[in-house]
């Protein structure tokens, strides 16, 4: 599959953070960190199942579920001092969870660069986020091939 | 004008313990007059969850890099970043930061580039500051902008650049990165993005003295027996000699150059901020893998 669609949750995220002035940005990317979810009880007790993403400066742990309809959880976690990694990963989270897998893959590899942020918080950065939503990826085509 | 020193016992070791101040010192002069506190971070928005009061926010990318050449700013880009945070050339400012003071040291070096002369770390940082109970605020700091000079930007004392490396060849040079980094052995897996060098090890004679080592548990500087330990009997440091510290963009490096140059009193200290990045993807320069430091290639 090479078509690439943007879905509508990571399209709002993209056109809301347009739509505001640079500090504004930042101040929106701290909310998202801010609303980064707790991990489900089930998964607390099992930091072995998550994957350091190396590519962000500071720790951040993705995981990725998919259900039996073919339908994507996303969770991560990250320290509350690391709140850019924070931010980048809770607006994955709220953007992909609950797409459908073949959405998730269609999300195009540069969205991270679309969304207004590589000038308020630098390129540099921007790449931790374009590596979470690559590892994500490949989360969900190796669950997706484990059940096949 | 300036803020009078911390006279900390603890400093009195250093070599310039002018250059530090403590938690301690730093609460009682908060607020006082000619004083600026500036926070500088690695991640972009750890300011903004709470910094210490009246403290202004310096980012190492977004402010003190060129947007577009490879370079730190120029003199006028500095007076007004600088100048808009409230500080005047005659300001005593005192930075911390996040990571045992990494970014902070980054910031010291740059201010040092331009000459300013009065320029402190906090020892222990951010993380040592909020762990002894210090305030913490997250009202917004709205200093009041003053003039600072245009100053030209001074990069032969403090800056070495490639040429200036291969030159020194033969001379000592601290490698402040990882152990992998240092062997070459740290691979990048596939389908993960590249590390931004297309070559991996180290400069021909490099010590590898990774940059924390300077820095004990609670992300103070060890005193200054330990730092003599480490650099001079470990790393085999001598007075006299010039010394070159890089890393990966020169970052890190900023920390041991702050401690070959500030608190061991090495004279002629360098930081090669093009680093391995440069290094490792230029053509034709000498590299060494493994985890010894290697011949100087003869020439």
């Amino acid at each position: 599959m090479t078509e690439t669609t943007l879905p509508e949750s990571l399209a709002g995220i993209r056109d809301d953070f347009l739509a505001l002035g640079q500090r504004e940005r930042l101040e929106m990317l701290l909310e998202f960190s801010n609303e980064l979810p707790e991990l489900p009880e089930r998964y607390q007790e099992h930091p072995d199942l998550f994957e350091r993403v190396e590519e962000c400066q500071s720790p951040v742990f993705i995981f990725v579920e998919v259900s039996d309809e073919g339908i994507v959880h996303l969770f991560a976690t990250a320290p509350r001092e690391a709140p850019t990694t924070r931010g980048f990963a809770s607006i994955l989270v709220q953007g992909i969870d609950g797409l459908s897998v073949d959405e998730v893959l269609a999300i195009p590899d540069d969205f991270p660069n679309t969304i207004g942020l590589t000038e308020a918080v630098s390129p540099l950065r921007i790449r931790g986020m374009t590596a979470l939503l690559g590892r994500t990826k490949r989360q969900v085509r190796a669950r997706v091939t484990a059940k096949d | 004008m300036t803020v009078e020193n911390d006279r900390s016992e603890k400093f009195a070791g250093y070599a310039h313990p002018e250059r530090l101040v403590s938690g301690e010192w730093l609460e009682a002069h908060l607020g006082e007059p000619g004083l600026v506190v500036v926070e500088s971070d690695e991640d972009v928005l750890l300011y903004e969850t709470g910094h210490i009061p009246g403290a202004v926010k310096i980012d190492w990318h977004t402010d003190l890099n060129d947007p577009v050449l490879r370079d730190y700013i120029e003199g006028p880009a500095f007076a007004e970043l600088v100048g808009g945070k409230g500080i005047s050339r005659d300001s005593t400012v005192v930075i911390y930061g996040d990571k045992n003071n990494w970014w902070a040291a980054y910031a010291l070096w740059v201010f040092t580039l331009f000459g300013h002369e009065d320029v402190r770390l906090l020892d222990g940082g951010r993380d040592l500051w909020i762990a002894e109970g210090r305030p913490i605020t997250t009202e917004r700091t709205t200093p009041d902008a003053v003039d600072y000079p245009v100053v030209e930007r001074h990069d032969d004392e403090i800056r070495a650049f490639k040429d200036d490396v291969l030159a020194h060849l033969g001379h000592p040079l601290i490698d402040v990165r990882s152990p992998e980094e240092y062997s070459g052995e740290r691979t990048t897996a596939p389908a993960y993005p590249e590390e931004g060098a297309l070559r991996a090890g180290h400069i021909p004679s490099a010590a590898n003295v990774p940059w924390a080592k300077a820095a004990a548990e609670d992300g103070t500087f060890r005193p200054v027996a330990q730092l003599d330990a480490i650099y001079r009997e470990g790393a085999g440091l001598a007075e006299g000699e010039p010394v070159i510290a890089y890393c990966r963009i020169g970052e890190r490096s900023s920390h041991t150059w702050f401690v070959l140059k500030h608190l061991l009193g090495f004279e002629d200290v360098r930081n090669y901020d093009g680093s391995w990045t440069e290094w490792g993807s230029t053509v034709r320069v000498p590299i060494v893998k493994g985890s010894e430091p290697g011949e100087v290639p003869a020439r």
